[in-house]
């Protein structure tokens, strides 16, 4: 969708989606089986990886970042080109 | 996993921007569940809380000042289609070589995170192994992290700006500095 | 106000309290379930958004002054680095928190702590100027 559309917010959305995919495949990697949660308990010897835990949690912050920068510029393009459709925004720069 | 599929092709069908915001509320909202079933609580609470709270509530602000309804695409979508099967096909046999999931022996499990677990109890001493990675092991990528989100939050409001601005000309009658 | 808001009204005000403790719960108690400083703070913007959707963000601004928003998100970046620094003073490594106290491992749990806490405040301060920015936006540029 981030290519194929021609829509700002399509877009937008489109990578957020992307990005919370990308991050399940890698908690989907930190999974050990007969694991628990990584907090640490006396009844428990097996806990999943908690190192990608991490990592995503990082990732996810940023990721909102990126979202609200997005969300701003597209705001500040409509008041601009008065549209958000990626080809109507190419021809009128192209007609200055 | 069968409904996020489902979701994801429901928001490249629509034109109702309105339900596309909705779904992918819902797509963080199921992912989280995935994560509390994979055993990544702390990740979980944050994609919960980002994914279906803050995120949403600013994709719905941008379609306070857009449309909430937008027009079919102009030209066909074969062409992407084609890149995203081609993309999609090479990353499902690239997962063909990888271990099982939740084999214990994979690579992805290395000694670093075996150190950090049993070490965690001595030196730091508190149960939560992802918050202490996080503040003090990894302490230094979390002191980038929040520089990031306070550089984002810079950067919305330079652009948006606080509230009393004067109405600027738009960037369209700018063209002369583009030479 | 259109009459049919005032039960999200009530139910808001009943929320609001309770979202705001669980948002310190959150943050103090990171170490020893899930939580931490980042789902800490998003929490308690989540309660300061909905007090400014159900009513309307000047009167959220009377409550956290946009200035005030914003001197808070550099503290908490601050209050990182500071904790790092005071590591550097007592002769560790910047960031290394054992050399915080006489003991390794309560030298952690004071560092692990302040820096929580500055990683939640950034978290919060940030996600509630971004989104009453945009809300703002709307009202003056339409």
């Amino acid at each position: 969708m981030v290519i194929a559309s021609d829509h700002l917010v399509k877009k937008l959305v489109g990578l957020s989606i992307f990005q919370t995919s990308v991050f399940l495949f890698y908690i989907s990697i930190a999974k050990i089986f007969g694991g628990s949660a990584p907090i640490l308990d006396p009844a428990i010897t097996h806990y999943s990886n908690p190192l990608p835990h991490v990592l995503i949690l990082t990732a996810i912050v940023v990721g909102v970042a990126t979202t609200s920068v997005g969300a701003a510029l597209i705001v500040r393009i409509h008041e601009a080109y008065g549209t958000l459709e990626e080809t109507e925004i190419h021809i009128q720069d192209e007609l200055e | 996993m069968t409904f996020l599929g489902i979701i994801a092709l429901a928001i490249v069908r629509l034109q109702d921007l309105f339900s596309v915001v909705m779904l992918s509320s819902l797509y963080s909202l199921l992912s989280a569940s995935i994560f509390v079933a994979l055993d990544a609580v702390d990740v979980a609470f944050t994609e919960a809380a980002v994914g279906a709270g803050v995120s949403t509530v600013l994709l719905l602000s941008v379609l306070s000042h857009t449309g909430r309804w937008i027009r079919p695409p102009y030209r066909g979508a074969w062409l992407p289609l084609l890149v995203v099967i081609l993309t999609g096909a090479a990353l499902a046999y690239g997962t063909l070589d990888m271990p099982h999931m939740g084999d214990p022996m994979a690579p992805a499990h290395n000694d670093v995170s075996q150190r950090y677990l049993e070490k965690s109890s001595q030196e730091i001493g508190i149960p939560n192994v992802v918050t202490s990675i996080l503040a003090s092991y990894r302490g230094y990528d979390t002191l980038g992290e929040t520089t990031v989100i306070f550089t984002a939050a810079v950067s919305v409001m330079v652009l948006l700006g606080r509230r009393g601005r004067r109405r600027r000309s738009p960037i369209r009658n700018r063209g002369d500095e583009r030479t | 106000m259109r009459p049919d808001m005032r039960v999200v009204r009530v139910v808001a005000r009943l929320l609001i309290p309770l979202i705001l403790v669980f948002a310190f719960y959150v943050q103090f108690h990171g170490d020893y379930g899930p939580g931490g400083g980042f789902q800490a703070g998003v929490i308690f913007a989540s309660a300061i958004i909905l007090y400014a959707l159900v009513y309307d963000t000047p009167t959220a601004d009377k409550i956290l002054h946009p200035r005030f928003l914003r001197v808070m998100m550099s503290l908490g970046l601050l209050l990182y680095i500071l904790v790092g620094l005071a590591c550097l003073y007592q002769g560790g490594a910047f960031l290394e928190y054992d050399v915080l106290t006489r003991d390794a491992v309560h030298g952690q749990h004071r560092g692990i702590f302040w820096v929580e806490l500055g990683v939640g405040t950034t978290v919060a301060a940030v996600m509630i100027s971004v989104v009453l920015t945009f809300f703002g936006y709307s009202e003056h540029h339409h």
